[in-house]
């Protein structure tokens, strides 16, 4: 215990969220161009389905334990990894279209139907905005068995919402 | 309360039975066990204890703890998490040391004795020992699994979590769909039998004692014997933690993911690591409120994206926390928790308390090695490891040269890399006995190494300190 006193621990791993500062994120100008990956896995665990599912080879890792590094010139925002991710720690993230940006999220609970409205959530499950459903892919459609959800959200939330409730 | 609408699991309505309890009719679903039925219609109480008359309730779900006990039939000591519930049955709460029943004639040798001899005999029909008998069997070997449990598939028949690791091995499945298939080849294999709602009860020299369906020994002599008996859940100290609704994680997602039960409306979830995390996730998932994760360390545990996960959907996850009291009276309440400073003493100012009906503990889990205890292989203690382990070499053999080990019961894992010790103490069996070939031998290499990336990283510093010294 003593020597683990010493070290420091990152707040995330207090917390439980992370933070803008602590991620690799698309730049504003690349996610004008169109849906990219944001992959908030801070920890070297032993796990590889993103690298490996990603059909162009835009995710990889030193090896089983390394941190996923995603090239931004390559991803094509496909969405496979997001539907593959065993920790549902990945999101697309879109802001191609001047009405917003849609943020493409897994959902392992009751689904929304498409123009459902809807409350988006921060990493810290706070209400932050309003929220349009746009796109709904079950299970059975998703190529990882994880069902997604996609919402529309003003742009400067592109880097905030990572959930939704749905409106009772 | 059934579990009407999940988002991953489908728990389809199927035949009902109706039992007694004290009298009462209670119906339950074909294929449940009498806990779970009991669970379902609000009693959580099931026996009361000897010496206090304190009320008892569930706890592991699972066989392990013995805090389940009922009457059954007239029967004393039933493990009511583990038994099916039948028509008919006579379901009695028991209260302290109860009298065996005087008017049943006891077992007679000669038509309750069957004696069975089998290449491979596998004890626990969870990932390791699934992976272990069609390893075996794949390899030629005549294999025997066992199970205490009504069904094979040990946890992972509540995991509906996708598992991580390497694509090549499961990764990105969900646990349910690895035990279903691994199953399903093992009830399809020629080389295997399996028997269900069977215990083995002991190892002796060349023979180990089964005792099935409550009603029969049987005598096997293996050539080989796979331990694969798994863990129990760990239990902490704190006042009234025998109280009805202080349940094992595990136990809770039992009731919810195997029976499609709620285990309670609000919950309190102690411990952050990957267990408490990823329950808490299958909680809300089952609808049910979970007010809190409380972790007595100043970190969380388990992966970050688990807690991730959890607290996308405003769940507090309390570092350096600990429960102090739960309250109630035939059931729970209450719990009451406080910050602790950095050498462990509570700060009393800053009480918290949920109104909650389960507080589910998540605190750690330790092997259960007491059948190889029984067998005389030597045993080591090894916190890294959750507890008392067996000393083993790099083919999972234990100091006992027909005795191998896997899974948890030789360290606490993950169910990625039990299945691949599995694999290796299958595939050595079938070699020793002379059935094996090539196949085997690569297989065991090839998991050797894939268990040796798994466990490289940074996570498992512990663990790698803890095998090194338990592995001859």
């Amino acid at each position: 215990m003593s020597a683990a006193r010493n070290e420091k621990i990152p707040d995330w791993l207090v917390n439980g969220y992370l933070k803008q500062k602590d991620l690799q994120s698309p730049s504003q100008e690349e996610l004008a161009k169109g849906a990219l990956a944001v992959i908030e896995c801070p920890q070297r665990i032993p796990c590889n389905p993103c690298s490996e599912n990603c059909p162009v080879g835009a995710i990889t890792m030193d090896d089983i334990n390394g941190f996923p590094e995603i090239d931004y010139d390559s991803c094509i925002g496909c969405s496979v990894c997001v539907e593959n991710c065993p920790g549902l720690a990945i999101f697309m993230v879109d802001c191609s279209s001047k009405e917003g940006c849609e943020i493409t999220i897994p959902y392992e609970f009751h689904l929304s139907k498409v123009g459902e409205e809807v409350e988006g959530l921060n990493r810290k499950g706070e209400k932050v905005t309003k929220a349009e459903v746009t796109k709904v892919k079950t299970k059975e459609q998703s190529s990882g068995d994880t069902s997604t959800v996609t919402v529309k959200v003003p742009e400067e939330y592109a880097h905030e919402v990572r959930n939704i409730r749905r409106i009772q | 309360m059934r579990i009407e609408d999940h988002p991953i699991l489908s728990f389809p309505k199927g035949k009902t039975i109706t039992f007694t309890y004290q009298g009462k009719k209670i119906t339950a679903k074909k294929g449940e066990t009498i806990a779970a039925a009991l669970h379902n219609e609000g009693v959580i109480e099931l026996s009361r204890s000897g010496d206090k008359n304190r009320p008892r309730g569930l706890f592991c779900a699972i066989g392990k703890c013995s805090s389940c006990l009922m009457t059954v039939d007239g029967i004393p000591n039933v493990r009511t998490c583990i038994t099916l519930a039948q028509e008919g049955m006579k379901v009695e709460k028991q209260t302290g040391f109860p009298e065996l029943p005087t008017d049943s004639k006891p077992l007679k040798a000669k038509d309750s004795l069957d004696t069975k001899e089998t290449d491979v005999l596998v004890v626990g029909g969870g990932p390791a020992g699934l992976k272990a008998a069609l390893t075996a069997a794949n390899g030629g070997a005549e294999v025997t699994i066992v199970d205490e449990n009504p069904f094979l598939g040990g946890q992972l028949i509540k995991q509906t979590h996708k598992f991580f690791g390497s694509s090549e091995q499961e990764a990105g499945n969900r646990g349910v769909a690895i035990g279903e298939s691994l199953v399903d080849e093992i009830q399809k294999h020629p080389n295997i039998e399996s028997m269900t709602s069977t215990s083995a009860v002991g190892i002796y020299q060349d023979t180990v004692g089964l005792y099935k369906n409550r009603e029969k020994f049987i005598k096997v002599k293996p050539k080989k014997t796979i331990v694969a008996t798994g863990a129990t859940e760990d239990m902490i100290q704190f006042p009234n933690n025998d109280m009805p609704g202080v349940y094992g994680a595990g136990g809770v997602q039992t009731l919810m993911n195997v029976y499609g039960v709620k285990p309670g409306n609000k919950v309190l979830m102690v411990g952050a690591g990957n267990v408490g995390l990823i329950v808490t996730y299958q909680l809300l998932q089952a609808g049910v409120d979970v007010e809190a994760i409380v972790e007595i360390a100043p970190k969380i545990g388990g992966y970050f994206v688990h807690a991730a996960k959890v607290r996308r959907f405003e769940i507090p996850i309390l570092t350096q926390h600990k429960v102090l009291s739960v309250e109630g009276e035939d059931g729970v309440k209450r719990a009451v928790v406080a910050r602790i400073d950095k050498d462990g003493k509570t700060l009393a100012d800053t009480k918290k308390t949920f109104d909650v009906d389960i507080v589910a503990l998540a605190v750690g889990l330790s092997p259960s090695y007491k059948l190889l205890h029984h067998a005389g292989c030597e045993l080591k203690l090894q916190p890294q490891l959750g507890g008392y382990v067996p000393k083993r070499d790099d083919l999972m053999r234990t100091t006992r040269d027909d005795i191998y080990v896997a899974g948890d019961a030789s360290g606490i894992e993950e169910a990625t890399s039990a299945m691949l010790e599995g694999a290796i103490a299958g595939a050595d069996a079938a070699l020793q006995i002379g059935k094996g070939k090539e196949a085997e031998g690569k297989l065991i290499s090839d998991s050797q190494n894939r268990l040796k990336n798994l466990r490289a990283g940074p996570f498992y510093k512990p663990l790698r300190e803890g095998l090194k010294e338990v592995t001859v």
